[in-house]
């Protein structure tokens, strides 16, 4: 597989894209090729039919097909068998979905569960809601002043009573990728379950969930060039076949009677209700475009932005960097000094750059760093260079707006 | 170049009038954006039922703290019952299917268009709003 990414081609596969503006927001949801608009628009149309029980032509057209975004994400993932692969709304969907289970499986009154200081409000909250719930406590592993998660203080929170580690692969804030590996056999060590949030990290390089060791995987799909509403999760065979249903209904049942109902194997036991059938088809196409590029040539094209950037936004005067950890995936935080990021971003929108403001999801990652909020810039597989200097530009117009010279 | 970083919101974001703390505010109240982070407490001291003092503080965006210093510009004066009309009127006054504001809130216009910020320019006054029926402070 080629090294060298065709950029221009790139491009020209995503409808939503052109030179009017640049789009660096892909953290929050991708741009999407027109692969997947045409699954969706195949799956409403020559494939529109519910799946799984329908004897016809096209119920078991669309049931294939769904079946087979099913083998595609257990491919992309390195799971052992699409069984092991849920299709959920999102990423926020499968982390409830796991404390709920995992904590119905694994949590008692005086356990812990370790979470990071890093992680997204959807892999903190759930976990916050079942320690609640059971009586069990949740420590978090801090943050270095970079923004990598400091792992000296390892051994002080994670003890014999933690049960399960709930840590972001990649932040979505800082962007920093975190030693998975090496927290998933530590974990491990202490008996714990190790629950992974990789949404960031599986749109720019490949997992292999078996190889990192983990025990729980998810993933959204609209981050990684898919439909919104869709998503995967992944967990060892055993952890859902122990797991209790999320959510009762049709097709998660085997047999139902008025008093009491057996549940479906896995992973149907988990789907409740019709799935999004065109979502996870669309999905599947997704990958197969994505996988299809090369990671080596996607990631080494990232990279090349991303360090292109880093440089280029080190030039700005009053510009701070949060997050410079390395590794990491290509999106930077930072801040203007003397500039709330709202109104960076409103001023960088009017010079056609589109970036997030906030505290993205993230609100104790803005207390380590004492900030209400960060801009956060995201690139994709189909950023470039000039886009990079389109958001320099903006952000000297942002100071010159505010009144600052250039330094 | 841009409509909202043009005159008021500049002039009262880079020089704000009655921002600092009001010790002996009679109510106060804090408003958060949890979308944002920004966050304003506006502070008041109720004479007669009439606001005789007002002060705000905010850790906010620039549109929002203009906002904030023209709110108290306005509300300084004004009766618990008239002050409380009036911030009504500026939230209604930034929704786009409601009749553009009227003086003296007609700047508020031009957040009408811009979805994602209307409520910077709203926190001010929804804050008033709450220290208004706020129990007084001891």
């Amino acid at each position: 597989m080629s090294a060298t990414l065709d950029i221009a081609a790139v491009r020209a596969a995503f409808p939503g894209i052109s030179d009017a503006d640049a789009y660096l927001d892909s953290a929050a949801t991708a741009q999407k090729p027109a692969a997947m608009l045409d699954a969706l628009r195949w799956a409403y149309t020559e494939a529109c039919a519910n799946v799984h029980r329908g004897v016809h032509r096209r119920s078991q057209l669309a049931t294939d097909a769904m079946e087979d975004a099913r083998e595609t994400i257990a491919t992309f993932l390195g799971a052992a068998a699409p069984e092991e692969i849920v299709f959920v709304r999102g990423a926020t969907e499968g982390l409830n979905l796991l404390a709920h289970g995992l904590s119905a499986l694994r949590l008692q009154a005086g356990d812990e569960v370790l979470v990071t200081a890093m992680e997204h409000h959807a892999n903190l909250v759930p976990w916050q809601l079942a320690c609640d719930r059971v009586g069990a406590t949740l420590r978090a592993i801090p943050l270095t002043a970079d923004g990598a998660l400091d792992l000296s203080a390892l051994d002080e929170v994670l003890t014999e009573r933690t049960r399960i580690l709930a840590c972001v692969h990649a932040s979505n804030s800082l962007g920093t990728i975190n030693p998975v590996t090496e927290l998933a056999r530590r974990a491990h060590a202490v008996g714990a379950l190790c629950v992974v949030d990789g949404t960031q990290m599986v749109v720019h390089g490949p997992v292999d969930v078996q190889a990192l060791g983990v025990d729980a995987y998810v993933m959204s799909g609209h981050k990684l060039y898919g439909p919104t509403g869709i998503g995967a999760l992944w967990a060892r065979r055993e952890l859902l076949e122990a797991m209790p249903p999320y959510q009762g209904g049709g097709e998660m049942i085997r047999t139902v009677t008025l008093q009491s109902s057996t549940w479906n194997d896995v992973p149907h036991k988990f789907e409740a209700g019709t799935p999004h059938i065109a979502g996870a088809i669309g999905l599947g196409a997704s990958i197969d475009w994505l996988t299809g590029l090369g990671w080596d040539a996607v990631a080494a094209h990232e990279r090349d932005v991303l360090d292109y950037a880093i440089a280029a936004l080190d030039t700005v005067p009053d510009l701070r960097r949060v997050g410079t950890a390395e590794p990491r995936v290509p999106l930077l935080g930072f801040v203007l000094e003397g500039v709330h990021p709202h109104d960076v971003g409103s001023i960088l929108d009017q010079h056609g750059v589109a970036v997030r403001t906030g505290h993205h999801c993230t609100q104790p990652v803005m207390d380590h760093f004492d900030l209400a909020a960060t801009v956060r810039a995201s690139f994709a597989v189909h950023s470039t260079r000039a886009e990079v200097d389109r958001l320099v530009d903006g952000l000297l117009a942002v100071r010159t707006v505010f009144g600052r010279r250039s330094t | 170049m841009s409509t909202l970083y043009e005159g008021w919101v500049l002039e009262h974001s880079q020089a704000p009038h009655h921002e600092g703390p009001l010790d002996e505010a009679t109510h106060e109240a804090r408003c958060d954006n949890p979308l944002c982070g920004d966050r304003v407490t506006v502070r008041v001291v109720l004479e007669d039922d009439r606001i005789a003092k007002i002060r705000f503080q905010a850790r906010s965006c620039a549109v929002a703290t203009a906002s904030a210093s023209r709110m108290t510009d306005l509300a300084l004066g004004l009766s618990r019952t008239d002050a409380t009309a009036l911030a009504t009127r500026a939230r209604q006054g930034v929704d786009p299917k409601q009749p553009a504001p009227e003086p003296p809130l007609e700047h508020l216009a031009i957040v009408r268009d811009v979805r994602s910020r209307r409520r910077c320019a709203t926190l001010a006054w929804e804050a008033l709003e709450q220290a208004l029926n706020a129990p007084e402070t001891a």
